[in-house]
């Protein structure tokens, strides 16, 4: 008969490639296992742009960590995303330069369009909306930059049309 | 140890070396205020409310966290240090809503305490306030976060001395919330509802679920007969609602009180007790005839049990079948005592006055439904019943000394230490010993199992046996144990497990403690104890099997331990539970 704690461990593998695998083992080999854990969790959200509850879940299972602590530490830190992002991002630049030239009356566009706040991602999983800081265009602010294309002098009125171009 | 000369407000002295400033400072009888500290939870200096100057340093340093150095000059008191204090209490309670008179803890909240003693009269600052949503999930335990002032105490207890972990801070500066796993309801979680975090709280962001509205409306229905059961104990915790000096026993005015509210009937917990350890008995002399499933692990504490089903699923199979003292006492008078006074058991209405908030959650587990109805109706909390006592205008003091209701109310000495730490231990080796002997107990007390202390181990020879028994209350304790078992590290036949410090009388459900102790206190924890001993001592009967309602109950109605109607009412089983929770 297989036990509860055998059936949770293989589940929670079965969340993991081959690789963060082969990491969180050798992790826990180490004399200080549970120190890994921003380490792990940073593997994890390279591989899959976030973390989700399941993984998170996962994590705490296989490096014998409490759930609450896992999630504490994800949610505490600003480079952790706790929600899978749309497939267009859109970072909208908060640089001085931005900020002056009216990137906040942008930023409220975009969220007026998408009917989204900034940090929210659209109900279709089409768009994320992020605030950035400097993008090193401050000649060009504001600046928008969306998916791997940057926009310059963006104002307003050109919203509608930027999201159509990525619709 | 070292000592070190230190000087605290003009005063000088010589102390240890590995003192706080803290401790020190209360060696010469300044009580430096304090709010996330706890002498014996790990230190956070998080609030910061018990800075003091010392002299080279240009700020404040919190004394809960600074160690007393050689020539050090601490002063605890001066108008720049109160103002700061009092600006930090402020500065807290810009998020805390401003509703005491309608709080749970008015009176009793050691926020509001702090600011009256430090001197908050107006508030000065008025900034966002969060608004998080209260969790009312759970069937004994409610979360309620816009009352929590992020002291961390909750999170120490549930991590340290319960080793749950169920609590983490989540999120960041203005936005932290302390929550389990990826903000889950606490019903999701795992949570084991031993209501420690309730005690630990400055404020009441934790609270036990009520259950006093629907006791009020079935007193008030004509057509119920409300009948109710006192843990073992209650008894000796009760009267420090009341101003009396903890470890005075209250038996006789907590029954007449309990009467007085327009209960019809009052029982005691503690015949369900003796039960427990006839049937307990039972099935240990089995398991030992058979060797197998040993050791047998006692299953009253519900905090316990829920632990188990949480953490260690490999053991249910050890634990005792037998329902909880209390379950025995509600299925009785819902089968056994109801044919006998002619009464339908759908009007019998079960209160069950428990030290206790697990005894919340154990009520509604589906195992305790018979024949469609369930077999306790409502939980109250010693808290509760207090609350219930004021609240009718019953003036506790004076009160005249009343007894039990007869049958399901006469018990043994056994039954009353159940409260205690190594009282269910003591009570099952005194009518286990006998069974097997088939003599009287010479020495009946077996004060090796006593004691608070959070794990005990024992050996005690019966005949050519070898009894190995262990002891553990606080589940962090436990865990030693129950990794001992799991890994077939020792041999034991019998262990106890209580899920809170002490036993059920440092349990959830207990008033939160008086002035001048803390919670978990040792020496508050001792003297209810030593309540228990006491009452145990002056009982006729001291071992179960010797209680005549029980072997009266056993020649009416259950005709002997382990019967198939035994088996039917008073035993029960437990399954895994997710999530499952890492050790």
């Amino acid at each position: 008969m297989i036990s509860p704690k055998d059936e949770i461990i293989a589940k929670a593998r079965n969340e993991f490639s081959e690789d963060i695998l082969r990491y969180i083992d050798e992790c826990n080999k180490s004399k200080w296992p549970k120190s890994f854990l921003i380490a792990v969790l940073q593997k994890i959200q390279q591989k899959y742009g976030y973390l989700s509850r399941e993984k998170m879940q996962a994590v705490s299972y296989l490096m014998d960590i409490p759930s609450a602590k896992v999630s504490g530490v994800a949610s505490f830190y600003h480079y952790f995303n706790l929600k899978q992002s749309g497939s267009v991002v859109i970072s909208i630049c908060m640089g001085t330069a931005c900020f002056v030239k009216g990137a906040e009356k942008v930023k409220r566009k975009f969220e007026e369009e998408l009917k989204i706040r900034v940090g929210e991602t659209t109900k279709d999983g089409k768009f994320s909306l992020f605030e950035t800081r400097c993008l090193g265009m401050c000649a060009m602010a504001p600046v928008v930059k969306i998916g791997e294309e940057c926009f310059s002098k963006v104002t307003p009125d050109m919203v509608k049309d930027l999201l159509k171009k990525f619709t | 140890m070292k000592k070190v000369k230190i000087k605290i407000d003009d005063r000088e002295l010589e102390v240890d070396e590995n003192l706080t400033v803290m401790q020190a400072a209360k060696l010469i009888g300044i009580n430096i205020p304090k709010l996330c500290y706890h002498p014996l939870l790990s230190i956070e200096g998080g609030c910061r409310v018990c800075i003091v100057a010392i002299k080279g340093f240009d700020y404040f340093l919190t004394s809960c966290s600074t160690k007393v150095e050689d020539k050090m000059e601490i002063l605890t008191n001066s108008v720049e240090i109160r103002e700061a204090r009092r600006d930090i209490i402020e500065l807290i309670l810009d998020n805390h809503p401003k509703e005491c008179q309608l709080c749970e803890r008015d009176g009793n909240c050691e926020l509001q305490n702090l600011a009256y003693t430090l001197g908050v009269r107006e508030r000065l600052f008025e900034g966002k306030r969060k608004k998080p949503e209260i969790d009312n999930s759970s069937c004994a335990v409610v979360r309620n976060p816009e009352k929590c002032i992020l002291c961390q105490r909750c999170i120490r207890v549930c991590k340290e001395v319960q080793g749950v972990n169920n609590l983490s801070q989540h999120h960041r500066g203005f936005n932290t919330v302390v929550m389990p796993f990826d903000g889950d309801k606490m019903d999701d979680s795992v949570c084991i509802q031993c209501g420690q975090c309730i005690n630990a709280c400055p404020t009441a962001a934790f609270l036990e679920k009520k259950h006093t509205d629907q006791v009020w409306k079935a007193i008030a229905d004509p057509k119920k007969i409300v009948i109710a059961q006192t843990a073992p104990s209650i008894r000796a915790t009760i009267g420090e609602s009341f101003g009396y000096e903890p470890g005075e026993v209250c038996t006789g005015k907590m029954i007449s009180s309990i009467r007085k509210l327009g209960f019809d009937f009052v029982f005691d917990t503690n015949f369900g007790a003796d039960m427990t350890i006839v049937e307990e008995s039972h099935e240990l002399l089995q398991r030992l005839k058979e060797n197998k499933l040993l050791p047998l692990i006692t299953s009253c504490s519900s905090g316990w049990i829920n632990f188990m089903e949480k953490f260690y699923p490999e053991l249910i199979p050890y634990a005792s079948t037998c329902k909880s003292p209390m379950g025995m006492v509600s299925i009785l008078t819902k089968t056994y005592f109801a044919k006998k006074m002619n009464i339908d058991p759908k009007d019998i209405f079960m209160v069950c006055i428990m030290p206790c908030v697990a005894k919340k959650f154990e009520i509604q587990r589906p195992e305790h439904i018979f024949e469609g109805l369930p077999i306790s109706d409502a939980v109250l909390t010693t808290r509760e019943l207090s609350w219930m006592i004021q609240s009718y205008g019953i003036d506790f003091k004076v009160q005249d000394e009343g007894e039990f209701d007869s049958p399901l109310g006469f018990s043994s000495g056994s039954g009353d230490i159940f409260g205690a730490t190594g009282g269910v231990m003591e009570a099952a080796l005194r009518t286990t010993i006998e069974n097997i002997t088939g003599k009287k107990l010479d020495k009946i007390e077996f004060t090796e199992v006593r004691a608070i202390e959070g794990l005990k181990e024992a050996s005690i020879q019966v005949g050519d046996l070898k009894l190995n028994i262990a002891v553990a209350n606080g589940l962090n304790n436990a865990k030693e144990i129950l990794d001992n078992i799991q890994n077939k590290k020792k041999v034991y036949h019998l262990v106890e497990i209580m899920a809170c410090p002490g036993g059920c009388i440092g349990g959830g459900g207990q008033p939160y403690p008086p002035k001048g102790y803390e919670i978990l206190d040792r020496n508050l924890l001792k003297k209810r104890t030593s309540a228990l001993y006491k009452i145990d001592k002056e009982k006729k009967y001291r071992v179960s099997k010797d209680n005549p309602a029980i072997i009266k109950l056993y020649e009416d109605f259950l005709t002997e331990p382990g019967s198939d109607i035994a088996h039917k009412l008073l035993h029960t089983y437990y399954h895994p539970k997710l999530p499952r929770g890492v050790k």
